[in-house]
């Protein structure tokens, strides 16, 4: 894949991306913690490296302590400057103002996901987060998967439980780092927390935490890249694009491309380079292909230029595509005539890209 | 625990670079496991002047390396017969893809690991994403390098179970600006070439979806009808030359027959005598792809046929092959790899069959 500049920079895009780094200068960095449940050590993990900073000399102070917490984590607290929780009417809520007022450089919040009791200024934690790192102070938090709001419904499926406390996935998407903390299940099982769920909940749990984990760095990665002006695609994630025509066999190669694309839990795109002089039945053919590309969960998009080739090439470019999937007609296709087809040209120039030919 | 003849328990911790705690991680492990009465011993730990690490050996018993002196130079290996003889029920080794020195009785430590499995230990191992043998053209199109020390995949599925020893980039990188991975000139060295965030990013990204493929496969198979899905049996069939192209073409084969529940053949057909009728080199090429295939649990055919192209898809189609990968044609066909219009035959007759050409994965360096 070739790595360009972005030819397209304005001076307003620069100015954008000049304060947008002002901006990021500004406020504090977020650390997230990730876990697929309770027992797995996020806590520990993040008070120790709480403990770190402090012996380097950062100014360290504890936000918010979950109830629950081991000897171990009892231990690393005992070393650190903690600022209570205020009781409000029967629940623990983070000092915000008092956090503000000694304004640390970092803070830590065990348990983003909490709900503020009402009348308080945010009703969810993660809000009281928020105005933290928007003044400038940093966060390091953390946070089980069952708490993430796009992921509710993945979590019910697996256990059959919905959790009412909820943080959007955007937030953690902001984050700077984010952390997995992984284990397997049997240690978790271990630590007693996780009883109420088999081995096999626990394992799809995790599996799909550590997917999270994935698309969270997959994301950072484009953007860090994108920041830099550089368009580069690694294919550490797969993503298949499927090429449309009326006449190809939408209903296989859209198949095959979900199945592959879930597979590798990766992503399915679908488009068509609209083509002069389409006749009105072809253009029908046409729609109900890419009604059954949307029905798959792919991301459908038409797409202009005079050289389907390099449209589908830009694309698959700009979107990371590791694999193309396109059809071929035995009867007047591409293959009987030589080389020069859009096809040919494809097959030529797609560089670090996988070509699947269907037959049609 | 362990009946006398059982099996022993594999688990790998998983990392994406060197320094992010994997040896750490497994000895803290270890010493908990010491703690609970079992048998522990280490039979192999690389230090790397570590003191963090080296400090969570204490307490537990290491089997002395074994000596091997190798054209006037010495070598330390883990000393597996000691090991056997020693017989624990716990055993861990640092650094599992590492290649023995020759003249060692197993060419690699992940041999070594098998045979103390098969006696009944239990092990622990630790290694990075790249060196999985499927992922070696990912990771080069990633870093640039081609990592010679792999081990193939399907050595992890013997793994009773994988963790992913997670660390972000950004912290990776202070550990090895303040020294605590490798010395300062080293460092210096690693911050430059492989240790770029974005790379760590990427090859981060990889070993969490390996993970989460690890825990993925070892689960039973979904029954509940809700996600059932109907069962297609793809079968996979690669069509390999002396064209040194091929070895990624396998790679890939095998990385996409694992994902998708997949058989997977490799053949490479030529005409009738034509075999023996080849350059030494180039037939030494075709064996060589044919029995790297091998090792990565692919099934192997050489085949004859007056057309190359028929006889290959009449293969694929008496083993209900559903999809053929070859690898892309060279704008000026290079001697030993399919010409275009081999490429061209074998999509017309493939009929209802789907025609994967693999791209070679190239690095590009990003300044």
């Amino acid at each position: 894949m070739g790595v360009r500049t972005d030819s397209r920079r304005d001076p307003e895009a620069l100015l954008r991306q000049a304060q947008a780094e002002e901006e990021y200068e500004r406020r504090g960095r977020l650390k997230v913690f990730l876990g697929y449940t309770s027992g797995v050590g996020k806590s520990f993990r993040m008070f120790d490296e709480g403990r770190r900073r402090r012996e380097r000399g950062q100014d360290v102070v504890v936000g918010a302590v979950q109830a629950k917490g081991g000897e171990d984590v009892q231990q690393l607290l005992s070393r650190l400057e903690v600022i209570p929780l205020l009781d409000c009417r029967g629940t623990g809520v983070m000092d915000v103002e008092r956090i503000l007022t000694r304004h640390p450089g970092v803070c830590l919040v065990d348990g983003l996901a909490y709900d503020n009791p009402p009348g308080c200024a945010n009703p969810r934690r993660w809000q009281d987060v928020e105005r933290l790192l928007d003044r400038g102070i940093s966060v390091i938090t953390t946070i089980n998967l069952q708490y993430i709001e796009e992921y509710v419904d993945r979590v019910e499926k697996i256990t059959g439980k919905r959790t009412r406390q909820q943080v959007p996935v955007s937030f953690l998407q902001r984050a700077d780092e984010i952390v997995v903390v992984d284990a397997p299940p049997d240690l978790a099982l271990n630590a007693g927390s996780s009883g109420s769920m088999t081995q096999q909940q626990l394992s799809d749990m995790r599996e799909l935490a550590l997917l999270l984990a994935a698309d969270v760095v997959d994301r950072q990665l484009s953007s860090c890249l994108d920041r830099r002006g550089i368009a580069a695609s690694w294919g550490a994630q797969e993503r298949v694009l499927v090429c449309l025509t009326p006449r190809a066999n939408a209903s296989a190669m859209i198949e095959s491309g979900r199945r592959n694309a879930e597979r590798f839990h990766g992503e399915l795109f679908a488009v068509y380079v609209t083509q002069p002089e389409t006749a009105p039945e072809d253009q029908q053919a046409l729609e109900r292909n890419l009604e059954i590309a949307r029905q798959a969960g792919a991301k459908v998009e038409i797409l202009e230029g005079v050289d389907p080739a390099e449209a589908i090439l830009e694309f698959a470019g700009a979107h990371g595509i590791t694999q193309i999937f396109i059809g071929h007609s035995r009867r007047s296709g591409w293959w009987t005539r030589l080389a020069g087809t859009p096809v040919d040209r494809l097959l030529d120039r797609a560089e670090n890209m996988d070509v699947r030919v269907f037959p049609q | 625990m362990s009946e006398p003849l059982a099996r022993g328990r594999l688990k790998i911790y998983l990392g994406y670079a060197a320094g992010v705690g994997k040896t750490y991680q497994m000895l803290e492990e270890a010493q908990e496991a010491k703690r609970e009465g079992r048998d522990v011993v280490i039979g192999y730990f690389e230090p790397h002047a570590r003191k963090d690490t080296i400090a969570k050996t204490e307490g537990l018993e290491t089997i002395p390396r074994r000596v091997v002196e190798y054209r006037g130079t010495r070598f330390e290996e883990m000393d597996t017969a000691a090991i056997l003889r020693r017989h624990p029920q716990l055993c861990v080794v640092d650094e599992f893809p590492h290649t023995n020195v020759p003249g060692s009785e197993r060419d690699k430590r992940w041999q070594d690991v098998l045979a103390l499995l098969d006696d009944g230990i239990d092990v622990m191992t630790t290694m990075n994403i790249q060196h999985i043998e499927s992922l070696n053209d990912q990771v080069y199109q990633i870093s640039g390098v081609r990592v010679r020390e792999t081990i193939p995949d399907w050595i992890l599925g013997e793994a009773d179970e994988v963790v992913m020893v997670d660390l972000t980039p950004r912290a990776l990188l202070n550990r090895l600006e303040r020294g605590v991975v490798y010395s300062h000139d080293k460092a210096k060295q690693a911050l430059q070439n492989f240790f770029k965030e974005s790379t760590l990013g990427a090859l981060r990204e990889l070993a969490l979806r390996q993970t989460a493929h690890e825990v993925d496969s070892r689960q039973p198979e979904d029954e509940s009808p809700a996600t059932a899905e109907p069962v297609t049996h793809d079968r996979i069939l690669v069509l390999i030359t002396g064209d040194p192209a091929s070895t990624a073409l396998i790679r890939r084969g095998r990385r996409m027959a694992d994902y998708l529940h997949a058989e997977c053949y490799a053949v490479c057909v030529l005409k009738r005598g034509e075999f023996e009728r080849l350059p030494g080199e180039q037939r030494a090429a075709i064996e060589k792809h044919l029995s790297f295939a091998r090792e990565l649990h692919i099934e192997t055919r050489r085949l004859e046929g007056e057309n190359v192209a028929q006889t290959a898809v009449e293969f694929a189609r008496t083993h209900q092959v559903t999809q053929i990968f070859l690898a892309r044609t060279q704008k000026r066909s290079a001697l030993g790899s399919l010409s275009r219009s081999l490429v061209h035959q074998i999509v017309r007759l493939a009929g209802d069959m789907q025609v994967t050409l693999v791209a070679d994965r190239k690095f590009t360096k990003q300044d």
